[in-house]
């Protein structure tokens, strides 16, 4: 792939084909990439590749095109190993989504080592899919499930955080950026004061992926977890990062094909490393999407893609800040390009739908973090979300279309 | 696209939503229901007072929501004061009709003929339930039931 030497969005603009589209005979304003982003050529090319040239299926075959397509997925997880920095590729795990990668650790990490009264401890930033999870193995361990509040700007709270740090606190899951209003999380401290405690850690990775260079080891994280589709990848893989002590230590969450060793009717043994935890036929050619999808953003290089979503964020708020009537939610020092907000007596959803008659994508309702919306005390908020692919027009757009409510609802 | 918009947002809905009427809650009263959205965690309470044979003398609602579903529930709450059970359940048949169906002309009746504003939800399939929330609450209320959802 050719490296992008500067930072030109026109150019990365025509890397994706549904900027093509009009939208009610509008030009595309999408400001939704925080729920899923959209997809580079070279993605889409690569999954069409996969399925037309060297389709088969991984790990069971010794012919031609099991092989290549066996070396396409191995490869891609190679790609995730070097860019996340794991020690190996065998401490990553493909999964179906960040869901199910909660699920995968909530189920065996607590099977391994929940007990009565042990306590479970997220914040009040958490997605849906990293409160549920740990809220049915809690029931069925007797756990407790317990949440690190946050201040009015958004701000994950330290001092709360240690002064919740127990000696029955036995993981700890927090998100790296919030979804819903922006927050990064200071996750590196977050993960030493329980390192210091011999706590693990699991970091919902899910919208820090697309924004920043994560280096796993630097973090010193047990658990990352990440979602394909939000990283330019197709839908249907997730990735688990996890140190390999605790794959060798944690139950299997799925039986099935591929992760055994031998099985007979009265006992099976396992497979070690990632394989133990893919039961079943994995998401081949998704996975190989998120391969290809990693190597594009790589080749446009995360510094490049910071100072433009950076720049894009600042104009948006400022902007935003100048209509009347409008105010963000979510005001944290460290924020990714996603701003949360509220319109003065219009409803989200009217937002929604009067912006989308202009071709403005934004997404409306509580983004599944009710907790953090009940904190907020709104039951829903609009929210516009940017990827390196957005523009100042896009942001233009927004507030244009946003003027067009308030003369509805004026 | 303003027309589609317009049609959406008629004065009359503007006008419902800022100034909803029978808005409040009824206490004590004979039934209640609470209406859910779990699509935007939007709440409608609806509460009545139910005669012994069956008419709606009373009904007041509550809640946090949209322009379409405070609109639609303050609409209704007009519609069906004085009406049965048996009525009200008839009329939400026929409303729903007029929001989903493609060429409902069901405007028999006057009170048809007031709810047709709410016809251009149809053009906005993801709204649909926004407008008829507050009847899901209703007919939970009559029917005696505490909880309904629009899912
Ligand atoms: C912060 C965060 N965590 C987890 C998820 C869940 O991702 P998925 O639905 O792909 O499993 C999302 C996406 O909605 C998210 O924004």
């Amino acid at each position: 792939m050719n490296k992008i030497s500067s930072f030109d969005v026109e150019r990365i603009r025509e890397d994706f084909p549904i900027f093509l589209e009009k939208i009610h005979g509008k030009r595309l304003t999408f400001l939704d990439s925080g729920a899923s982003a959209q997809k580079p050529r070279v993605v889409l090319d690569a999954v069409q590749k996969a399925y037309t040239e060297t389709y088969a299926n991984v790990h069971r075959g010794v012919h031609y095109l099991s092989q290549q397509s066996t070396e396409l997925y191995e490869g891609a997880r190679k790609t995730i190993c070097a860019h996340m920095n794991a020690r190996s590729v065998d401490e990553i795990i493909f999964t179906k989504n960040a869901t199910e990668a909660f699920n995968l650790v909530a189920q065996s990490y607590g099977q391994l080592a929940l007990k009565p009264g042990d306590e479970i401890l997220l914040s009040y930033l958490e997605h849906h899919s990293n409160i549920v999870p740990w809220q049915l193995i809690a029931e069925r361990t007797g756990a407790v499930v317990k949440a690190v509040p946050i201040d009015s700007n958004g701000e994950f709270l330290m001092e709360e955080y240690l002064k919740l740090l127990s000696p029955k606190t036995k993981i700890v899951a927090v998100t790296h950026i919030s979804n819903a209003i922006g927050t990064i999380v200071p996750v590196k401290e977050v993960i030493k004061a329980a390192r210091d405690k011999g706590i693990p850690v699991l970091i919902d990775g899910s919208q820090a992926m697309p924004h920043m260079k994560v280096d796993v080891q630097d973090l010193d994280a047990d658990f990352y977890v990440f979602t394909g589709h939000k990283v330019f990848a197709p839908t249907g893989v997730g990735v688990l990062y996890a140190k390999n002590d605790w794959l060798e230590k944690m139950p299997p969450y799925q039986g099935g094909g591929d992760m055994i060793n031998r099985v007979t009717i009265e006992k099976t043994t396992y497979a070690t490393g990632h394989s133990k935890f893919e039961a079943g036929t994995p998401p081949i050619v998704q996975a190989i999407g998120l391969g290809v999808a990693i190597d594009y953003v790589n080749s446009i290089g995360f510094d490049a893609i910071a100072a433009h979503e950076q720049a894009l964020l600042s104009y948006a708020t400022e902007e935003l800040t100048k209509l009347n009537a409008v105010r963000i939610i979510g005001q944290a020092k460290n924020k990714a390009p996603i701003i949360s907000f509220e319109m003065e007596g219009v409803h989200p959803h009217d937002i929604g739908t009067i912006v989308d008659q202009a071709g403005v994508a934004i997404r409306v309702g509580h983004h599944c973090a009710q907790p953090l919306m009940d904190f907020f005390d709104v039951p829903s908020t609009a929210r516009a979300s940017f990827a390196f692919y957005n523009n100042t027009a896009d942001v233009d757009a927004l507030i244009d279309s946003l003027k067009m409510v308030q003369e509805f609802f004026g | 696209m303003m027309d589609d918009l317009k049609e959406l947002y008629q004065e009359v809905i503007l006008d419902h939503s800022k100034h909803p009427r029978n808005f409040g809650k009824l206490d004590p009263c004979s039934n209640e229901a609470h209406g859910y959205n779990p699509l935007c965690g939007d709440t409608l309470n609806v509460f009545l007072n139910l005669s012994s044979d069956d008419v709606i003398e009373e009904i007041l609602f509550d809640g946090k929501g949209c322009a379409i579903s405070i609109a639609s529930a303050s609409l209704m709450s007009e519609i069906v004061k004085g009406k049965t059970k048996v009525q009200a359940s008839t009329l939400f048949d026929k409303f729903h009709d007029l929001v989903t169906k493609e060429d409902s002309t069901l405007l028999e009746d006057d009170d048809m003929e007031r709810l047709v504003v709410l016809a251009g939800v149809k053009q906005f399939p993801m709204r649909v339930k926004c407008a008829t929330l507050s009847w899901h609450a209703l007919q939970s209320a009559l029917n005696g039931n505490k909880d309904t959802t629009t899912e």
